[in-house]
C-alpha cells in the first residue's frame, strides 16, 4: 500500500481543483460527470422507489383499496420506466464505468469527454421529461408500452414519457460509443488487450449492446408516438398494423437491454472477487470470452419473451435453445469466481459481502431465467409473479448489490474518504434478508398463478404478499443506511489512503482523490493483471 | 494543471491536439472509430423502419405495390441523381481539405449544400403533391385508386404512405442536419481550421453525408420501384 | 403454510408440474452448491493476516471445458423437455369441442357452436379436449386458467387457437393475463369443469341463443358475400361449400390448409392469400366487420364444410359442426 505524497488538505484533485456550480455543470472531467450521473440515478432510484413502496402497500390486501385501478396502474409504470430507464440502464456505466475506465487503462480522460457531459445532459434531460410527465399523471401502460394499448386506447402521457426514454436511450449510445472508442484507441503502453481489467472487458461488451441495440428502440418509440400523434396505423390492427411486430421490435432491444444491466455488473464482481482474495481471477480468458459472447447471444433471444404472443412453435424452440446458448458464459463466470476464493486470502470488508451476495443470488435468479427458457413451463408463468420475481433477483439481488459493492470498493478513491465498515456490513445484510424475503414469495404466487400487473388479486395470495412487502419494507431500510453514511463520510469519514484494499490495477496507483489528469506522466504497464502473487502490483512508471 | 500544460507546450502540441490525447494520430483514429460507430447505429436506427417495411410489403403486397406507382419516379430518379452527385462534391471537399485548398473546400461544400437544398425542394413539391391528393394518413386520408385499373387500392395502402412518411420524413431530417453541418464546416474553413494535418470533422461530416446518401439508396427502390417490372 | 402448486385439473398439468419439479431441482442443486463453496471457501481461506499471501493456483483449462460442457448437456435435456411438453400444448386434437372467445376491455365472452353463450364464465365437460378460437376487439389479452397451466394472448387482428383437456371437475380462476388498461385486474372469472351428467343437465338448462354459425349465415348475406360466393357457375368467388378443413392452391403457387385464420385473412386481407384461378377483385372488409363478426363468418363457413358442394341457397340452416354426438342439447 503507497502512502500519499501531500496531506489531503494540501493536494489538489479532481473535487478541489475548481469550485462552483458551472466548473460542475459544464466540467468535461469524467470524473466529475461520474458524480454527476451517481447524483442523477439516485435521483431516479428514489422515484421508482417511492413507487414500488406504493405498490407493495397496495399488495398488501387482497382488494384494490389503496388506490384506484388507474392509479395503480400508473405507479407501476413509473415504476419501471424510471428503474429501468433511468437508473438500470445507466447506472454502473455512468458511474463506476465513467470514473474508473480511463484510470484503469492509463488514460487522462475518454476518448471524447465534452461528449461524455452531452451524455450526462441527455439523461438528465430525458428522465426529466419523463418525470414531468409522472408528475402531470403518468402513463398506464406498462413500462413495455404493448400496442395497440399504448397506441390508440391509452390515456396519459405516453408520447412525452416516450420522448424522455428517447432522448435518455441517446445517453447510452454516446456512452457506449465513448468507452469502446476509449478502450480501442487510449490504453497505456503495455496494457495489451490481454492485460486489461475485466471491469473495462465487461464494458467493452456493454457497450457493444448500447450501440447495437439502442438505435432500436428509439426507433420504435418514435414510432409509436407518430402512431399517436398522427393517427398513423404501423402497430394497430383496425388500420392493417400489427401488435405482435411492436413485440418483437421492443424486444429485440429490451432484452439485450438487460444485458447491459448485468454486464457492467459483473465486471465489477470480477474485481471486488479477486481483489478481495487477494489473488489473480481464475479464467481471466474465459471471463473476458463470456462477457462479448453474452453481448453477442444476447441479441439472439428476444422471442423468449413471445412463446404465448401467438409465434409460430418453430420460432419458439429457436428462441428457446438460444436463451438456453446464452446462460452458459454466465455459468462460467460464475464458476470462475468460485474457483478464485479457492485457496485466496480471503477479507470479509463490505464489497466481498456484496459480491458474495451477488454469486448466491445471480445464480439462483440465473437458473430462474433456465426455467423460463424453458418453452413447457414458460407458457404457465408468462406474465405472472414468477417473472417478476426471476428479473428482481437479477437486476436488484445482481445489479444492485454488484454496483454497492462497486460503490463500496472504489468510493475511497472516488471520494478520497473511508465509509463506516460497521454500518456497512449491516446494511449489507439488511439488504440481503430484505431482498429474499421481498422476492423469493414472489415465485411461490407466480406458480400458483397471480398475474403481474394485478391491483387486486384473490385472496389466496394474501399471505405471500404480506411477507414480500415486509421484505420490501425491510430492504428498503437496507438501501437508505449506505445513503446516509456515504454522505456523512463525505464531510466527517477519515482520510483514505491511495490504494487502501492493496488492490492491483492503475486506478490504485493514482492519490484517492485522483487529480484531474489522473496521471502527470503516462504509466507503462508490464505486469499481468491482478498480479498479487508475484508480490509486485502492476508498476506505474513513466 | 499548470504542469500539465507546460507539459504539452515543451513539445509544442499541435493547437488542434485535445489534452487527453497522446498525439494526432491517435486523436484522429479516435474519431474515426468514433465517427464509424455512430453510424452504424444509424444503420440500426433506420434498419427498425425497414424491418416494419418488409414484413407489411410481404403482407400487403398488392396495397404496397399499387400505393408505390403513385410515387412520381421522374422526381424520385432525379433526386436520386442529386443526391449521388452530391457525395461526390462532398467527397471533393474531403479531398481539397487533405490538400489544404481553402477555396475549394468551400466551393465544394456549398455545392453539397446546394445539391443537398435541391433534394430537399423536389421533396417539398412531392410532399404537398401528396397532400393535394389527400394521400397523407390520418383522418383526411382518402384510398387512392390503382393507377391502371382506376379500382380503389385495398386499405392498407394507408400503411404504406404511413411508412414513407416516417421512412422518408426521418431522411429528410437528417439531411437537414447534414446541411446544418455542412454549413458549421463552411464557417470553420473560413475561420481556417482545417489543414491538411487538421481536417477531421470534415472527414466525419463527408461519412455521415456519404451515409445519408447510402440511405436514400435503399429508400429509393424499395419506395418507388415496388412492381415496377409489372408495367 | 400456502399450498405450493394450483390444482392439476387438465391433461398437461401434471407434464408441466414433473417439468417445474426437474427444473426447481436443477436450480437448487447448483446454487446450493455454488452458495455452499462460495461460504466455503470465504470462510476456510479467510485472511488469518494482514499480510498473508495466497496460493496460487495454476488455470485449468479441461476445468474450463469440464464445467462448460456438463452445464451445455443439462440445458440441451431441459431444452428437450420443455419442447416435448410444448408441442403437447400446441397441437389440438382433431375432434376438440370448439368454443369462440371475444376478449374485449374489460370482459370475456365465450361462446359454444350450439348457442350458449356466457360471459366471463366457461363451463366444460371433463375429459373432453376443448379449442378455443380466441378473438380480441379491442388491445391484447391473455386467457389464463393457472389450474390447466394453460395460457395464451388473444392479440387484436388475428385468430389465437389453443386448446386443452380438463381433468378434475371443480372451479378454477380464469384471469387475463397480459395488461389490457385499467380494470384490468378486474378481467377474471372462472372455468367450470363438470362430469358429464352435470354438463348435460347445463347444456339443457338456460336457453341458448343464437347459434354462431346462424348468426355468421345473417352477416354473409348482409355483407352481400353471397353475391359472389353464391356457387352458382362462374361466380366470382370460390365456393365455400366443403371448403373448410381443406387444402387449398393460392394464386402465388403455394398451398395452404383453410383453418380459421385462413378464413379471417381472406376477409380482410384477401389479397394476400388469393385462390389461383380468380380475379384478384374481393374488397377488404377490414374495419368493417367486428372480430365477433369475423367469429360468426367463420362459424358459419366451417358449418359449410359438410354440406354440398353446389345448388344449396345461401341461407340454408347450416349443418351441425361435426362434434361429439353425446354433447348434443
Amino acid at each position: 500500500m503507497s502512502t500519499p505524497t501531500a496531506t489531503p488538505s494540501q493536494r489538489v484533485d479532481y473535487l478541489n481543483a475548481s469550485y462552483g456550480v458551472k466548473s460542475w455543470l459544464l466540467t468535461t472531467d469524467h470524473k466529475r460527470i461520474a458524480i454527476l450521473y451517481l447524483i442523477g440515478i439516485t435521483f431516479f432510484f428514489a422515484i421508482g422507489g417511492l413507487a414500488a413502496a406504493l405498490i407493495r402497500l397496495e399488495l398488501l390486501t387482497p382488494a384494490g383499496d389503496v388506490f384506484q385501478a388507474e392509479m395503480y396502474n400508473r405507479i407501476f409504470t413509473t415504476h419501471g420506466v424510471m428503474m429501468v430507464f433511468f437508473f438500470m440502464i445507466p447506472g454502473i456505466p455512468g458511474v463506476l464505468g465513467n470514473f474508473l475506465i480511463p484510470l484503469m487503462i492509463g488514460a487522462k480522460d475518454v476518448a471524447f469527454p465534452r461528449l461524455n457531459l452531452l451524455s450526462w445532459y441527455l439523461f438528465a434531460i430525458g428522465g426529466l421529461t419523463a418525470l414531468w410527465a409522472v408528475v402531470h399523471g403518468g402513463v398506464d401502460t406498462g413500462w413495455t408500452f404493448y400496442t395497440p394499448y399504448s397506441t390508440v386506447y391509452a390515456n396519459g402521457w405516453v408520447v412525452v414519457t416516450a420522448v424522455g426514454i428517447f432522448i435518455s436511450g441517446f445517453s447510452s449510445i454516446l456512452t457506449g460509443l465513448n468507452f469502446l472508442v476509449t478502450l480501442h484507441t487510449m490504453r497505456a503502453p503495455g496494457m495489451t488487450w490481454m492485460r486489461l481489467p475485466l471491469f473495462c472487458w465487461g464494458m467493452y461488451a456493454t457497450g457493444i449492446i448500447q450501440i447495437l441495440g439502442t438505435p432500436v428502440i428509439a426507433i420504435t418509440l418514435l414510432l409509436v408516438a407518430a402512431e399517436r400523434i398522427f393517427h398513423l396505423g404501423v402497430f394497430d390492427p383496425a388500420q392493417g398494423g400489427d401488435p405482435v411486430l411492436f413485440q418483437h421490435l421492443f424486444w429485440f432491444y429490451s432484452h439485450p437491454a438487460v444485458y447491459i444491466m448485468i454486464l457492467p455488473a459483473m465486471a465489477v464482481i470480477s474485481e471486488l472477487v479477486t481483489a478481495f482474495s487477494r489473488k489473480p481471477i481464475f479464467g481471466y480468458k474465459f471471463i473476458a470470452a463470456s462477457s462479448v459472447a453474452i453481448a453477442v447471444l444476447s441479441f439472439l433471444v428476444w422471442g423468449h419473451h413471445m412463446f404465448v404472443s401467438g409465434q409460430s412453435v418453430y420460432a419458439g424452440l429457436v428462441f428457446s435453445i438460444l436463451s438456453f446458448m446464452v446462460a452458459i458464459p454466465s455459468a462460467i463466470k460464475v464458476f470462475n469466481w468460485t474457483a478464485t476464493l479457492y485457496k485466496g486470502s480471503v477479507s470479509y470488508q463490505t464489497p466481498l459481502l456484496y459480491a458474495l451476495g451477488f454469486i448466491g443470488l445471480f445464480t439462483f435468479g440465473g437458473l430462474t431465467g433456465l426455467m423460463l427458457a424453458t418453452l413447457g413451463l414458460d407458457v404457465h408463468v408468462h406474465d405472472t409473479y414468477f417473472i417478476v420475481a426471476h428479473f428482481h433477483y437479477i437486476m436488484v439481488g445482481g445489479t444492485i448489490m454488484a454496483y454497492l459493492g462497486g460503490l463500496h470498493y472504489w468510493w475511497p478513491k472516488i471520494s478520497g474518504k473511508l465509509y463506516p465498515e460497521y454500518w456497512s456490513r449491516v446494511s449489507a445484510w439488511v439488504i440481503f434478508i430484505g431482498f429474499n424475503l421481498t422476492f423469493f414469495p414472489q415465485f411461490i404466487v407466480g406458480y400458483l398463478g397471480m398475474p403481474r400487473r394485478y391491483h387486486a388479486y384473490p385472496e389466496e395470495f394474501q399471505v405471500l404478499n404480506v411477507m414480500s412487502t415486509a421484505g420490501a419494507s425491510i430492504l428498503g431500510i437496507g438501501y437508505v443506511i449506505p445513503l446516509i453514511y456515504f454522505v456523512y463520510s463525505m464531510r466527517y469519514g477519515k482520510d483514505a489512503a491511495d490504494n487502501p484494499w492493496g488492490a492491483t490495477g492503475l486506478e490504485w496507483q493514482t492519490p484517492s482523490p485522483p487529480p484531474t489528469e489522473n496521471f502527470p506522466d503516462t504509466p507503462v504497464v508490464t505486469g499481468r493483471p491482478y498480479d498479487y502473487l508475484t508480490g509486485r502490483e502492476e508498476e506505474a512508471v513513466g | 494543471m499548470a504542469d500539465a500544460h507546460a507539459h504539452a507546450a515543451a513539445h509544442a502540441a499541435p493547437p488542434e491536439l485535445r489534452h487527453h490525447f497522446v498525439d494526432l494520430p491517435a486523436q484522429r483514429e479516435a474519431s474515426s472509430l468514433g465517427m464509424w460507430l455512430f453510424l452504424v447505429t444509424e444503420v440500426l436506427f433506420f434498419g427498425g423502419m425497414f424491418t416494419a417495411y418488409v414484413v407489411y410489403r410481404s403482407t400487403y403486397r398488392r396495397a404496397f405495390e399499387g400505393a408505390s406507382n403513385l410515387l412520381d419516379i421522374k422526381l424520385g430518379a432525379i433526386n436520386t441523381g442529386v443526391l449521388i452527385m452530391s457525395s461526390l462534391t462532398m467527397a471533393m471537399a474531403v479531398w481539397a481539405a487533405s490538400v489544404g485548398k481553402k477555396k475549394l473546400i468551400i466551393l465544394f461544400l456549398l455545392a453539397t449544400i446546394g445539391l443537398g437544398s435541391v433534394f430537399l425542394g423536389i421533396k417539398y413539391v412531392e410532399y404537398k403533391q401528396k397532400f393535394d391528393h389527400h394521400e397523407v394518413p390520418g383522418p383526411h386520408f382518402v384510398v387512392p385508386h390503382d393507377e391502371k385499373t382506376h379500382e380503389p387500392l385495398p386499405r392498407q395502402a394507408e400503411m404504406f404512405f404511413s411508412l414513407y412518411f416516417c421512412m422518408t420524413g426521418l431522411h429528410a431530417l437528417h439531411m437537414i442536419i447534414g446541411v446544418g453541418l455542412l454549413t458549421w464546416l463552411i464557417v470553420k474553413a473560413r475561420a481556417d481550421a482545417f489543414s491538411p494535418r487538421y481536417y477531421t470533422p470534415v472527414d466525419n461530416v463527408g461519412l455521415y453525408w456519404h451515409f445519408v446518401d447510402i440511405v436514400w439508396i435503399f429508400l429509393f427502390p424499395l419506395l418507388y420501384l415496388l412492381g415496377r417490372h409489372t408495367l | 403454510m400456502p399450498q405450493l402448486f394450483p390444482p392439476e385439473a387438465s391433461s398437461f398439468a401434471g407434464h408441466v408440474d414433473a417439468l417445474y419439479i426437474f427444473l426447481i431441482l436443477v436450480t437448487a442443486f447448483f446454487s446450493l452448491l455454488i452458495g455452499t463453496l462460495v461460504v466455503v471457501f470465504a470462510i476456510k481461506f479467510h485472511r488469518k493476516s494482514p499480510d498473508e499471501v495466497a496460493t496460487e493456483v495454476h488455470e485449468s483449462g479441461l476445468l474450463e471445458i469440464v464445467w462448460t460442457v456438463i452445464p451445455f448437456g443439462l440445458v440441451l435435456v431441459m431444452f428437450a423437455w420443455g419442447a416435448s411438453v410444448y408441442f403437447r400444448l400446441s397441437r389440438p386434437p382433431a375432434n376438440a369441442l370448439d368454443i369462440y372467445v371475444t376478449a374485449k376491455q374489460w370482459m370475456w365472452k365465450l361462446q359454444h357452436t350450439d348457442g350458449h353463450r356466457e360471459m366471463n364464465e366457461l363451463h366444460v365437460p371433463v375429459g373432453v379436449p376443448v379449442r378455443l378460437t380466441m378473438a380480441s376487439e379491442d388491445v391484447i389479452h391473455s386467457f389464463y386458467v393457472p389450474a390447466f397451466r394453460f395460457k395464451r394472448d388473444v392479440v387484436p387482428g388475428r385468430f389465437s387457437t389453443a386448446w386443452f383437456e380438463a381433468t378434475k371437475p371443480g372451479k378454477y380462476h380464469l384471469f387475463c393475463a397480459e395488461f389490457c388498461g385499467t380494470r384490468h385486474s378486474n378481467m377474471i372469472g372462472w372455468v367450470y369443469v363438470m362430469k358429464p351428467a352435470d354438463y348435460q343437465a347445463w347444456l339443457a338448462g338456460g336457453v341458448p341463443g343464437e347459434t354462431l354459425a346462424a348468426a355468421g349465415a345473417k352477416r354473409f348475406i348482409e355483407h352481400q358475400c353471397n353475391t359472389c360466393h353464391g356457387d352458382q357457375p362462374g361466380a366470382r368467388g370460390p365456393s365455400l361449400n366443403g371448403l373448410f378443413g381443406k387444402q387449398v392452391q393460392l394464386a402465388n403457387g403455394r398451398t395452404v390448409l383453410a383453418d380459421e385464420s385462413y378464413i379471417r385473412e381472406s376477409i380482410v386481407n384477401p389479397q394476400a392469400v388469393l385462390t389461383a384461378g380468380y380475379q384478384p377483385i374481393m374488397p377488404t372488409f377490414q374495419g368493417l366487420i367486428s372480430e365477433e363478426g369475423l367469429l360468426q363468418l367463420v362459424a358459419y363457413i366451417k358449418s359449410l364444410a359438410s354440406a354440398p358442394p353446389a345448388g344449396a341457397a345461401a341461407s340454408a340452416a347450416p349443418a351441425p359442426t361435426p362434434e361429439r354426438k353425446t354433447i348434443r342439447p
